[in-house]
C-alpha cells in the first residue's frame, strides 16, 4: 500500500484531451494514466507511452503451441502408438496442419490474454482506485502525479487552463490491492479527508 | 510546395524504356525462335508462357478495381488519400485485356491442342470425361464468355473512373449523396460480375481446362487469393514510389499500414485456400485427383512447388507480422515484389505442368515476359496517374482518409 496524492482532470471532448496531454507533459508534469471511456486512437503515442511487447509474447506463445502440437503429434503418431490410417504415412504433416494451427491459435490467444491481465493488474478480488466514475461514461480523465515538489494549486489551476471542466486532488492508492469495496471506500474517506 | 499532379520523370522514363526494350526483344525473339519454330515443344513454350504472363498480369491489375469497388460498397473511406493510384493501375485493364485475347485467338483459332487438350476434336469424342464437360470446354463457349467479360471489366472499370472524376469538381450536399449512389451502383454491379468470372468462371476456363480432367472447387478462389494479395502489393509499390517522389502528401504509414494489413492478410488467405485444396485431395489419395499434385510435388516441379509456398506464405507471414515492418517503406517494398514474383512462380506452376510436362523451362523467355509486362505495366500505370489530379478532393470521404488512423 503505496498512496499517493493524485491531481485528476476531466475533459469532455478528445479534441481538447490531445492538446491538453500534450501541454501538460511539456510543462513536465507526470502523468499516472489517462481513463477514456472508449480506445482513443493515437493516445499512447500523444501520452509518450512506449510501445507495448504484447504482441512479441504473443508470437512466442504461438510458438510454443506450434511446437507442442506438432512434437507431440510427431511423438503420438510415430513412436509410441504407431497407426496406419488409411495408408498414410506415420508422420503425416499435412493431416496435422489443422490442429497444429488451432493449438498455435490457442496458445497464442490465451497466453496473450493472461499477460494483459498480468501487465493490466486485472484479477478476480483484485482492486484498483477509480479515479471518476464517468471515466466509463462520458468524460475523458487526466490524472497526474504530484511529486514532492508539485505545487497543487498551481498544477490545478494549470488543468484547467489547459481545459479541464473539473479539477479535483485525490490521495489514493497507486498500486492493487485484494479486498472489497464497500470496506475500500471507507477507507478513501477517510485518507481523503485527512 | 505540394504536387497535385504526376509528371512522369526522366528516370521513369529510361525504366520504362529499359523493361519494355529487353522485354520486347526476348518477346520478338520468341516470336522467332519458338513461336515459329516446327518444333511442338517450342511452340507449346511459347504459348504457355504468354498464357501464363497475360493471364497472370490481366488478373493483377483488375484486381485492383476490385479493391475500388469492395473499398466503396463498405464505404470504406481510408483508402480516398490513394485511391488514383489503384485506379490508375486499373486503368491498364481495356490494354491486357486485348493482349490476353490475342493471346486466346492464338491459342483457340490456332488450335494448340498442347495447352488445351480439349480442342481436339478427334481426341474428344473417345474421352468420356471430356464429352461430358463439352458444354462449357468448346472454343465457341470460351471465346464468347471471355469476350463478353473482358468487355465488362474494362467497361465497368471506365464508369468507375469516370465517375471519380466528378470528385475533381466541387458538390454540394444532393450531388455528392448523387456521387454515392452512383459509385455503389456500379461498385455493386462490378462486385456481382467479378464473382462471376473471377469467383468462379474464368479461372476454369482459362488455367483449371489445362488440366481438363481434374477439377477442384477451390481452385477460382486460390486463382482469385494469388491475384489479389499480387494486385495489393502493386499498389504498395506504386505508393511508396509516388510517396518518394513527393508525392501524395496525404498519405501517410497508417495507410501503408492498411495495405501491408491486405498484403498479410491475403498471403494467409492465399495459403489457407492453397492448403483446402491440397488437403483434400492428399488425404482421399483418389487417382483422379491427386494427377494435379504428382508432377507438381513429386515430379519435375518439386522444387517450384515448395518454392511457392516458402515465397508466398512464409517469408510474407514472417517478415510482415511486426507492426513496424507493416509500416516501413523498404520492409513493404522489398515483401511486395516478392509477392508478385512470388505469385508469378505461382501461375507458372499452375500452367506449366499441363502443358510442358516434364520438359519445362525457366530460362530468358520466361523472365523476359515478365520484364515485358513491368514495363507495360510501368508504361500504362505512369501515363493512367499523369492523366488526373492524384487526389479527389472534393470526395466525399477524402477528410476519412486523411485523419486515418489505425
Amino acid at each position: 500500500m503505496a498512496l499517493k496524492k493524485f491531481v485528476v482532470g476531466c475533459f469532455e471532448d478528445e479534441k481538447v484531451l490531445f492538446p491538453a496531454v500534450a501541454k501538460v507533459r511539456k510543462a513536465g508534469y507526470k502523468i499516472h494514466d489517462v481513463y477514456t471511456p472508449f480506445p482513443v486512437h493515437g493516445l499512447d503515442q500523444a501520452m509518450g507511452l512506449r510501445e507495448t511487447s504484447l504482441h512479441t509474447a504473443g508470437f512466442l506463445f504461438g510458438l510454443i503451441g506450434t511446437t507442442t502440437a506438432v512434437t507431440f503429434m510427431t511423438w503420438v503418431f510415430t513412436k509410441d502408438w504407431p497407426v496406419n490410417i488409411g495408408g498414410k504415412p506415420n508422420f503425416a504433416l499435412p493431416a496435422w496442419i489443422p490442429i497444429t494451427f488451432e493449438l498455435t491459435v490457442l496458445c497464442a490467444a490465451v497466453g496473450m490474454v493472461l499477460s494483459f491481465l498480468y501487465i493490466c493488474q486485472l484479477a478476480p478480488f483484485v482492486k484498483r482506485h477509480h479515479f471518476h466514475a464517468r471515466a466509463t461514461d462520458d468524460r475523458f480523465v487526466m490524472v497526474i502525479e504530484c511529486g514532492e515538489k508539485t505545487n497543487e494549486s498551481e498544477l490545478s489551476s494549470f488543468m484547467n487552463s489547459v481545459g479541464a471542466i473539473e479539477v479535483n486532488t485525490q490521495v489514493a492508492e497507486e498500486g492493487w490491492w485484494i479486498g472489497r469495496y464497500d470496506q475500500d471506500q471507507e477507507l478513501y474517506k477517510q485518507t481523503n479527508i485527512a | 510546395m505540394i504536387k497535385q499532379q504526376f509528371e512522369i520523370s526522366a528516370g521513369y522514363k529510361k525504366w520504362t524504356n529499359i523493361l519494355l526494350g529487353v522485354g520486347g526483344l526476348a518477346f520478338v525473339l520468341g516470336v522467332v525462335f519458338l513461336g515459329m519454330s516446327k518444333d511442338e515443344l517450342a511452340q507449346t513454350r511459347f504459348w504457355s508462357v504468354l498464357l501464363q504472363n497475360s493471364t497472370f498480369f490481366l488478373l493483377v491489375v483488375n484486381a485492383s478495381m476490385f479493391f475500388i469497388c469492395i473499398t466503396t460498397l463498405a464505404m470504406g473511406g481510408w483508402q480516398m488519400a490513394f485511391r488514383r493510384v489503384p485506379e490508375a493501375i486499373s486503368s491498364v485493364v481495356p490494354v491486357f485485356s486485348i493482349l490476353a485475347l490475342l493471346v486466346f485467338v492464338g491459342i483457340i483459332f490456332g488450335h494448340k491442342h498442347s495447352i488445351y487438350h480439349w480442342l481436339d476434336k478427334e481426341h474428344v469424342a473417345h474421352d468420356p470425361i471430356l464429352k461430358g464437360k463439352v458444354a462449357v470446354l468448346n472454343p465457341t463457349f470460351f471465346m464468347v464468355w471471355t469476350v463478353i467479360t473482358l468487355l465488362i471489366w474494362s467497361f465497368v472499370g471506365a464508369k468507375m473512373r469516370k465517375l471519380s472524376s466528378q470528385a475533381d469538381e466541387n458538390m454540394d450536399q444532393e450531388a455528392s449523396k448523387k456521387f454515392i449512389w452512383g459509385n455503389t451502383v456500379w461498385a455493386a454491379t462490378f462486385i456481382v460480375f467479378f464473382g462471376l468470372t473471377v469467383g468462379s468462371t474464368i479461372p476454369w476456363l482459362w488455367l483449371m481446362s489445362i488440366d481438363a480432367h481434374w477439377y477442384s472447387t477451390m481452385y477460382s478462389w486460390y486463382t482469385f487469393a494469388s491475384t489479389f494479395v499480387a494486385g495489393m502489393a502493386l499498389v504498395a509499390i506504386f505508393v511508396v514510389y509516388l510517396k518518394n517522389q513527393d508525392y501524395l502528401e496525404y498519405v501517410s504509414e497508417e495507410h501503408l499500414h492498411d495495405l501491408g494489413k491486405f498484403m498479410f492478410a491475403f498471403s494467409v488467405f492465399w495459403t489457407y485456400l492453397w492448403y483446402s485444396q491440397f488437403m483434400l485431395i492428399w488425404y482421399a489419395n483418389i487417382p483422379e485427383e491427386t494427377i494435379y499434385f504428382k508432377p507438381r510435388m513429386q515430379g519435375a516441379y518439386r522444387g517450384i512447388f515448395f518454392l511457392n509456398l516458402i515465397i508466398n506464405f512464409v517469408l510474407p507471414f514472417l517478415l510482415l507480422m511486426r507492426r513496424g515492418s507493416k509500416r516501413n517503406y523498404t520492409t513493404m517494398t522489398f515483401v511486395a515484389v516478392l509477392i508478385i514474383l512470388g505469385h508469378w512462380v505461382d501461375f507458372y506452376q499452375m500452367v506449366m505442368p499441363g502443358t510442358m510436362h516434364e520438359h519445362y523451362s525457366l530460362s530468358w523467355f520466361e523472365f523476359g515476359m515478365l520484364v515485358f509486362y513491368a514495363g507495360l505495366i510501368m508504361y500504362f500505370v505512369g501515363r493512367g496517374l499523369s492523366k488526373k489530379p492524384l487526389l479527389a478532393v472534393h470526395h466525399p470521404f477524402v477528410k476519412e482518409s486523411l485523419i486515418h488512423h489505425t
